[in-house]
């Protein structure tokens, strides 16, 4: 409560916010609106402590699928339950850091349609920032968890030599796979200024990428390997890394090197996806004379 | 309540309405059709790898077993797998209070929402169903009959099948009465149909109990037992028999939804009264 008597704080001078980057600005931005949305999930404890446990649990049916699978074989693609495991622990820890981080850019399309998008653009902080911390859904945290408990049974029951590098690897894959995903997840909420109706296009991408991911690349045809690593470079967030770790030959022959490609990737991916943006924002008119 | 032919004309007017707000977004429609199509290619590879390793798993032969991953990649935005059902607007006028309006129509509650959700599931079915499936055929060998007959006791499946699947996202919806905010329920509902509709895995390949348990819940009508219908496993009192336990749960459901509903509408309080 502010006490009547002391005298009122002096208003920020505005030019000192237009010496800030726009990446602190916008970082800023991002860490209050999120602030914000945490703030009023945790106002009913006992309704988030429920719904992420539910989230925990209902992820975690799609790993008893391929538990269910691999009671019929022993192998799928080659690969065994351990191994298989570790593909989806990364893939979907690193989706689902991305999607609680910039998930809510994919209600760009909506917010085109229904006119709320001028809102964000009158406000002098970055709108990418705005939309990312958008309706920040803390229950996200259930699908990192749900990936990270399989990741660690993984780790468990997996046989690994493990060095210096090989334990570097884990962390990096997963920081990489999650601003991979993260750029699609921009690139994604672009393509809606173009096709606002067309938002699903998007989820073939997010969520098909993640899907595809959690099974042995050996299990796909030689093109479809060859699309999401030269094309759409998804198979740098665990296939090609994953190899290495596991001590097995990399997807297509790619030389050894290429396992160490996933945070360069990761970094031409996010400029790509940030230019995509500016592009994307610039030709955005809004509706109306 | 009346239902004369007045009531039934005005149900068909909203089913109507319902097809054609959907059949508007020529865009979206689109989109949906790619998106299925991506998933199908991902799942019917890893079907390729799982029935290449265990040939006959769950009784079915690799071109089923592909049939099957095309079926519940057409069926799956029709009987709202995943979301974007009509439950999700009733849920949203739950939560506005815009359901006091609803209620002062002079129609059931109830068959309004079916009505409408059966106008999308018929859009859904034939306009986001079909192209997937034609796409699975012309790139994969699949299973699919040559007699008219079998596609009729298959779509007659699929119709009794949806019956279901509103049956659950009705109560599904409902329970916002009580929640006000019914994403979290909305999502679990989605993800155990997922499961237990076998659009993650045949339920033929679940093992033991839970295979047993798995094929007598409500949500086997969804996908499992039409796509059986398609493939040929269920034909003379077998189709019947299939029917039947669709009819039942129909029913079970239908009139759960309408035992909800006077409960919930007695707790209506709009704002302010």
């Amino acid at each position: 409560m502010a006490d009547p008597a002391a005298p009122p704080r002096p208003a920020p001078d505005p030019v000192d916010a237009r010496f800030g980057s726009p990446l602190t600005e916008g970082l800023r931005t991002y860490r209050l609106v999120v602030a914000m949305w945490v703030r009023s999930t945790l106002t009913y404890r006992a309704s988030f402590a429920m719904a992420l446990c539910v989230a925990v649990v209902a992820n975690g049916l799609d790993f008893v699928a391929i538990l269910l699978m691999f009671s019929h074989v022993d192998r799928l693609g080659g690969f065994t339950l351990g191994e298989v495991a570790f593909l989806y622990g990364t893939s979907a820890t690193a989706f689902g850091l991305a999607h609680l981080t910039v998930g809510s850019m994919d209600r760009l399309g909506r917010r085109i349609r229904d006119g709320s998008l001028d809102t964000l653009l009158v406000r002098p902080v970055p709108v990418l920032a705005q939309l990312a911390a958008d309706r920040f859904a803390l229950r996200r945290l259930g699908r990192i968890t749900q990936g990270a408990l399989v990741l660690a049974y993984a780790l468990t029951v997996l046989e690994i030599d493990w060095t210096a590098t090989r334990l570097l690897m884990v962390p990096m894959m997963l920081v990489s796979g999650a601003a991979l995903f993260g750029a699609l997840f921009v690139a994604g909420a672009v393509f809606q200024f173009y096709a606002q109706d067309a938002a699903e296009v998007q989820n073939a991408f997010t969520y098909g990428g993640t899907t595809l991911l959690q099974y042995p690349p050996t299990v796909f045809t030689r093109e479809l390997v060859a699309s999401v690593t030269f094309v759409l470079p998804l198979a740098f967030v665990n296939w090609v890394p994953a190899s290495y770790v596991l001590d097995r030959p990399l997807p297509l022959g790619l030389p050894v090197q290429a396992a160490f490609a996933p945070p360069l990737v990761a970094a031409v991916c996010c400029v790509a996806a940030g230019l995509l943006w500016r592009v994307g924002l610039r030709a955005y008119r809004s509706t109306g004379s | 309540m009346a239902h004369g032919p007045g009531r039934a004309a005005l149900y068909a007017a909203v089913a109507a309405k319902g097809f054609r707000r959907y059949a508007t977004y020529r865009a979206a429609t689109l989109a949906g059709i790619f998106t299925n199509t991506v998933f199908g290619v991902i799942l019917a590879q890893t079907y390729l790898a799982l029935w290449a390793e265990r040939p006959g798993l769950g009784g079915y032969d690799q071109a089923q077993a592909l049939t099957f991953v095309w079926i519940g990649q057409s069926l799956h935005m029709a009987v709202a797998a995943m979301g974007g059902g009509s439950e999700e607007e009733l849920m949203e006028r739950i939560r506005s209070g815009d359901i006091a309006v609803d209620l002062y129509r002079p129609v059931d509650l109830q068959l309004w929402w079916l009505a409408q959700d059966a106008g999308r599931a018929c859009f859904q079915l034939f306009a986001r169903g079909a192209l997937p499936l034609a796409f699975g055929a012309l790139v994969f060998d699949l299973a699919l009959p040559a007699s008219p007959g079998t596609w009729i006791a298959f779509l007659t499946a699929v119709a009794l099948g949806l019956l279901v699947s509103f049956g659950i996202r009705y109560l599904v919806a409902l329970s916002a009465f009580w929640l006000l905010d019914g994403a979290g329920v909305g999502q679990l509902a989605w993800l155990v149909g997922m499961f237990f509709s076998g659009m993650m895995l045949p339920l033929n390949v679940f093992p033991g109990l839970l295979g047993e348990v798995a094929r007598v819940l409500p949500w086997s009508s969804i996908l499992q037992l039409p796509a059986d219908v398609l493939l040929g496993v269920h034909t003379g009192t077998g189709l019947l028999g299939v029917y039947a336990f669709q009819l039942a749960w129909a029913a079970a459901l239908l009139a759960a939804g309408r035992a909800l509903q006077s409960l919930a509408t007695r707790r209506v309080v709009v704002q302010g009264g």
